[in-house]
């Protein structure tokens, strides 16, 4: 018979609700009850860009995405954060519709894109997707020239017109603080640029179509801290010219550059309020304890 | 007395554990396995490496010229010839002379056991001919005669005369080939045509019909006309090869018996015991240069095999081209299409398991389907006349299209399974962060997933092209014919001519070597096609390699 060490496990049912540094609120969650969001008044009183609403996923039979509902409001840098496998990322891919692409998705609920039903059956999703830009988490600049890879959506439109295509190219760059770096190689392999070149030039290409929302999946979670920081600035910079949602994991990043954080926990939205709120004086103490790096 | 017995035994315990730590070690390290996979890879390479330098080396040196022996026997007799080989028989060392000289020794190889040679030299004007018909010829020169004159005489003055005369006769010779081939080709196949064309209008409006009439008018224009001409290219012909009438070359063989050899009819004489390394080296490349650009001699035997390659490259080139799209598309649907489910496994399955029927079987489906229900609807709908008027079909036998079509067919499961392969390469964020640029499936396909997977395709295209020039079986029933000069492409409409049968490396080594009255005299030539066949491939596949290398530095960089 062995005796219990200090770094044995407690599971979340044996600990007593006061005691456990993740509280009521996220013990409801595990257990699988229904839980009211906390949401701030500021993030209502702004005009939102995207309203999600009462969204529900499933993977098959287990349900990933519980009732959200929250609007993302216009021109503001919104973050998701929360634990691995809280729904965030396909909470983004949702909304422009990626997971069609996997089977067995159901959904139920809806978003709007400036008042346009996203998962009406008549809206085409090609055209829905042309409406936003999407960046992943790990680069994934197309095998083609610099150039080509950032007027790619003007191309697959039909855009032929060299000075359309040269304009939106030097634009979308300089756009992505990556014009001066490769202004004399635009017709070079986009697979020889660097990690943190690549995802600036995935930004680049995300906003060369004038998306109405900016979706950023972790972007900088495959890259070193000096690329890292060099997108982090980008982010600052694109804030109050697009509506960026951007996913992430670094507490740091969503404090620095965000406008609005909302957390999220077992595919449940749980807080969602103004940035300085939610990191300074949050409604629960779940979230102030997941902020400030108790558990997760 | 018990201290000692405790270390006994603490030794033996601490060998034991020596031990299985020395075990361990060996199986952490894997030396073993190194050993095992490094033999494995050693074996197949000296077997590879074995195989190619047996072939270079026979196959290169057939055309060397080889210093002729003249072999004096114990009772007198005398032979003139190029050792082959030696070996030690029951009775003692032997060796192999070629000796040649068929239509008077009737043998072109004879066996002398060491014991029956009382001399063996090298004389100084023995002189190797290769002739147009009847093989090799080898004796001494004697006389140059221009019909009874005689030109030169004595060894000296004759080869110097020879060397002087040769080139002008060979020309004349040449010049009259090509008028019979070529411009008497040409005139026949205008009667031909006009002929069929006599027939088609019967066919089309009866031969009551003015239609007919005129084409049979037509007919008797070209008739006249072609006369006249055939008349004066027949003249030409005549008039060349009568100049050429009359000379000839005596020899004197060892044995004695004096022979005249035609002048035209000699391609090239060489006497390899005067010649130095360099004078070598001439006769060398001038073979090599007969054997890529000439047609065959006496049964593929001799001469070149300038059809063959032509027929090999243009076929394995055709194949190519069919195979490609077809595949690609073919795998296309498979994987970016098709739902995953059991029929598409089971159709995966299937075409794994085309890849192992045997080449025999397409060769048959290839007769059956190609020639006798696709071309035989060709040549009822478009070559009727030709049919009826020769009972000769044009689309609806063997040829260079319906050949290349089974091999393509042939080799589709390999483009088909490597092209998958290459497509389940393509990293999913590429296609993802296409669709999210709003770009539809097609597009998606067409200008991501297809230019990155281009080089994993020219892979499973190399592959079949390896394949498919290396086949016999199913050509044989498809359009290979053991000798076809006229060539698919030519100067006659239309030009192209796909349905014509042609020749293929492949296949020659099969004929020259199994299938020839006199395999042992034609297995140098074996050995020169195998090497050849060898050779071409390797430089198709190394064109394609490059391109793929290409391709590589274009769409697939190394990331980070």
């Amino acid at each position: 018979m062995q005796a219990p060490t200090k770094h044995e496990i407690v599971p979340h049912s044996a600990a007593r609700p006061d005691e456990s540094p993740i509280g009521d609120r996220l013990l409801a969650v595990a257990a699988g009850r229904e839980v009211p969001a906390e949401v701030h008044d500021q993030v209502l009183a702004e005009r939102p860009v995207l309203e999600i609403d009462r969204f529900n996923l499933w993977y098959g039979a287990k349900q990933a995405l519980h009732s959200i509902t929250m609007p993302i409001p216009h021109n503001k840098v919104t973050a998701l954060v929360g634990p691995s496998g809280c729904g965030k990322s396909t909470l983004l891919r949702s909304v422009n519709r990626l997971n069609d692409l996997v089977q067995s998705v159901r959904i139920t609920g809806d978003m709007r894109l400036n008042g346009d039903s996203i998962y009406d059956p008549r809206m085409d999703v090609i055209e829905l997707r042309k409406r936003m830009g999407m960046v992943f988490q790990k680069p994934n600049p197309f095998p083609m020239s610099i150039y080509e890879n950032v007027v790619y959506s003007l191309r697959i439109d039909g855009e032929n017109s060299r000075g359309v295509l040269d304009e939106v190219c030097e634009l979308s760059l300089r756009g992505a603080a990556l014009w001066d770096e490769v202004k004399d190689r635009l017709h070079d392999s986009a697979l020889g640029l660097s990690g943190g070149q690549q995802q600036r030039l995935c930004i680049a290409r995300a906003i060369a179509a004038e998306p109405e929302v900016l979706l950023l999946d972790e972007p900088c979670s495959a890259l070193d801290p000096i690329a890292t920081g060099k997108v982090e600035d980008l982010i600052q910079e694109l804030r109050g010219r697009y509506s960026v949602l951007i996913v992430t994991h670094n507490m740091q990043q969503a404090s620095r550059s965000s406008d609005y954080t909302a957390f999220m926990y077992l595919g449940r939205l749980i807080e969602y309020g103004p940035t300085t709120e939610i990191f300074t004086k949050p409604i629960l103490r779940e979230t102030e304890a997941y902020v400030t790096g108790r558990f997760g | 007395m018990s201290s000692d017995a405790m270390t006994a035994s603490e030794g033996s315990k601490g060998g034991r554990r020596r031990l299985r730590s020395a075990y361990t070690n060996v199986a952490a390290q894997g030396e073993p396995w190194v050993w095992l996979t490094g033999g494995a890879l050693a074996t197949a390479l000296a077997m590879i490496t074995g195989l190619l330098c047996f072939i270079v080396v026979r196959g290169a040196s057939t055309f060397w010229p080889q210093p002729l022996e003249l072999v004096e026997l114990v009772d007198g007799r005398k032979t003139l010839g190029e050792i082959s080989s030696r070996e030690q028989a029951a009775q003692g060392p032997r060796r192999l002379v070629r000796s040649e000289n068929f239509e008077l020794t009737g043998s072109h190889y004879e066996w002398f056991d060491d014991a029956q040679i009382a001399v063996s030299s090298r004389p100084e004007w023995a002189t190797a001919v290769e002739r147009l018909e009847g093989g090799r010829f080898h004796g001494f020169p004697s006389r140059l005669m221009h019909g009874d004159e005689v030109v030169a005489e004595g060894p000296g003055k004759t080869w110097q005369a020879f060397e002087r005369l040769h080139a002008a006769a060979r020309r004349r010779w040449r010049e009259a080939l090509r008028i019979d081939r070529h411009d008497r080709g040409d005139l026949q196949r205008q009667l031909r045509a006009a002929r069929l064309a006599v027939v088609q209008a019967d066919l089309r409006s009866g031969d009551d019909s003015p239609d007919y009439a005129a084409a049979r008018a037509a007919e008797q224009a070209v008739t006249t006309r072609v006369a006249g001409r055939l008349e004066a290219v027949d003249q030409e012909a005549a008039r060349l090869r009568q100049e050429n009438a009359g000379w000839g070359l005596e020899f004197e063989t060892a044995s004695g018996d004096k022979q005249t050899l035609p002048l035209d009819g000699i391609v090239h004489a060489w006497q390899p015991n005067r010649l130095s390394w360099w004078g070598k080296l001439g006769i060398y490349l001038a073979r090599w240069q007969e054997f890529l650009a000439d047609d065959p001699r006496e049964a593929n035997s001799a001469g070149g095999v300038f059809p063959a390659i032509w027929g090999t490259v243009a076929m394995t080139l055709i194949m190519a081209i069919l195979v490609a799209p077809f595949g690609v598309l073919a795998a296309l649907y498979l994987r970016e299409y098709a739902g995953r489910g059991p029929v598409t496994t089971a159709i995966r399955i299937a075409i794994n398991n085309l890849a192992g029927v045997p080449s025999i079987v397409y060769g048959a489906f290839g007769l059956g389907f190609f020639c006798y229900v696709i071309g035989a609807g060709i040549d009822d709908l478009f070559f009727k006349a030709s049919l009826v008027a020769d009972g000769q079909p044009t689309f609806g036998t063997g040829g260079l299209l319906w050949a290349s079509l089974t091999l393509a067919l042939l080799t589709l499961p390999v483009v088909i399974v490597a092209t998958e392969e290459a497509l389940a390469a393509v990293p999913n964020s590429m296609r993802e962060g296409s669709y999210a640029c709003g770009a539809g499936k097609w597009q998606t396909i067409r200008r991501i997933v297809l230019p990155r997977a281009l080089p994993g395709i020219m892979t499973g295209l190399i592959l079949a092209m390896a394949r498919g020039a290396g086949e016999v079986a199913p050509l044989m029933l498809v359009g290979v014919k053991k000798l076809a000069v006229d060539l698919p492409i030519d100067g006659t409409f239309p030009f192209i001519h796909p349905e014509r049968e042609f020749m293929h490396l492949a296949y020659l080594i099969y004929d020259v070597g199994f299938q020839s009255p006199n395999s042992q005299a034609a297995q140098p030539m074996v050995f020169t096609i195998t090497f050849l066949l060898v050779t071409i491939i390797a430089l198709l596949n190394l064109a394609a390699i490059w391109l793929r290398s290409r391709l590589k530095r274009r769409f697939v960089a190394q990331q980070f």
